[in-house]
């Protein structure tokens, strides 16, 4: 019996096939799934802000952010006996929710956050096999390391798979 | 002055913040039964500092669809503003407003938001106001944005604003009926400097 593990705003969880892991309501935060297709053990990051190093205090919650939250996903991945080179990521999430007219940098939050999670990713070697980031809507995305389908769904839509 | 953290500010002037929410909401109400021209009741406001997994359990569930109005705080204090209404409740408060012309549905038309829009710019600009005079700060709010979606998309962006400097989130839940119970939710988020100085204002001495 597989089971579906619930990963929440600002948290990290990994999980091994043939269990998955979700998150529900992504927002301007962005959900980063990594999976070594070779164990099929995967995990899933939900970072609320680009930068641990631009902010005070950032030691409390290494899962907050896309770069310290991805370097320990990978590391509890390790952990579980994934190995790094052959791990491959997919993300999606990093909405603008509200369309303002001021020039917010804060505003800009969602794509800051994608940018900051490929870079992270990039640095560590993992590609990024697929993408659905961006745009106004929130997404409830499930990972499944077994095949690595990313499901999303948001509101309106259909669900779809990347 | 040191380093302020939400945690030490909620501890020490909890009764503070509960009371600001509690002139804000019944503020905000009192216009609501204006514009609508009835009696609107509200229970008394509670204040809840959450950590960010609480947050959508509160609402329902994160998937539960909100209709959310946000908007940015300048003047004296900044920051920013939300208010939330649960999906039915804000086509509720609506066909109110419309006279009954909204028909029934999940889906909002753009008049219906655009109502539901004056509605959030109405509630929130009360609830600013009472704020401002209690403390006679210059607040003044920016044009308000609104969005139907999960509730936890829709508090993501709260979320971050308070993620820069804690791991939890200061809301004021406040019930209100008319015929219906309404659960709204307000979330001031002044940026952490504002606190101090709502405080100050207040004649609170600030020993952070």
């Amino acid at each position: 019996m597989s089971e579906i593990i619930k990963v929440g705003m600002a948290d990290l969880k990994t999980c091994v096939s043939p269990n998955g892991v979700t998150t529900l309501g992504l927002g301007s935060c962005v959900g980063v799934a990594i999976r070594d297709p070779g164990t099929k053990i995967g995990g899933l990051a939900h970072v609320m802000l680009p930068d641990s190093t631009a902010i005070r205090n950032s030691q409390q919650n290494i899962a907050k952010f896309a770069d310290t939250g991805i370097v320990e996903l990978v590391r509890q991945m390790e952990k579980l006996g994934a190995r790094r080179s052959n791990m491959v990521a997919k993300i999606a999430g990093g909405a603008t929710m509200f369309n303002f007219q001021s020039q917010n940098d804060m505003m800009q939050i969602g794509g800051r956050n994608v940018e900051a999670s490929k870079k992270k990713l990039k640095e560590l070697n993992i590609p990024i096999l697929a993408e659905d980031t961006g745009k106004n809507y929130g997404r409830t995305v499930t990972f499944f390391p077994e095949t690595g389908e990313f499901h999303i769904r948001a509101v309106g839509k259909s669900e779809t798979v990347i | 002055m040191g380093e302020i953290s939400l945690e030490k500010v909620t501890e020490n002037y909890f009764d503070v913040l509960k009371e600001i929410g509690n002139i804000g909401a019944g503020n905000a109400m009192t216009a609501l039964s204006q514009m609508l021209q009835c009696k609107v009741d509200m229970k008394v406001p509670q204040v809840k500092l959450l950590e960010f997994s609480e947050v959508g359990a509160l609402m329902g569930g994160e998937e539960q669809i909100m209709l959310g109005v946000y908007l940015g705080v300048e003047g004296d204090i900044t920051g920013s503003m939300m208010f939330l209404v649960e999906q039915q409740s804000a086509k509720h408060l609506i066909n109110k407003l419309m006279m009954g012309m909204a028909p029934e549905g999940d889906t909002f038309s753009d008049i219906e938001l655009s109502a539901m829009q004056e509605v959030g710019n109405i509630i929130t600009g009360a609830y600013l106001n009472s704020l401002s005079s209690l403390t006679n700060l210059k607040i003044f709010p920016t044009p308000p944005a609104l969005t139907v979606d999960m509730a936890g998309a829709i508090l993501s962006v709260p979320a971050i604003q308070f993620g820069i400097f804690c791991d939890r989130i200061l809301l004021i839940q406040s019930q209100f009926y008319d015929d219906i119970s309404i659960d709204g939710y307000f979330i001031l988020i002044p940026d952490i400097e504002s606190y101090s100085k709502i405080l100050t204002s207040l004649g609170i001495p600030v020993d952070m």
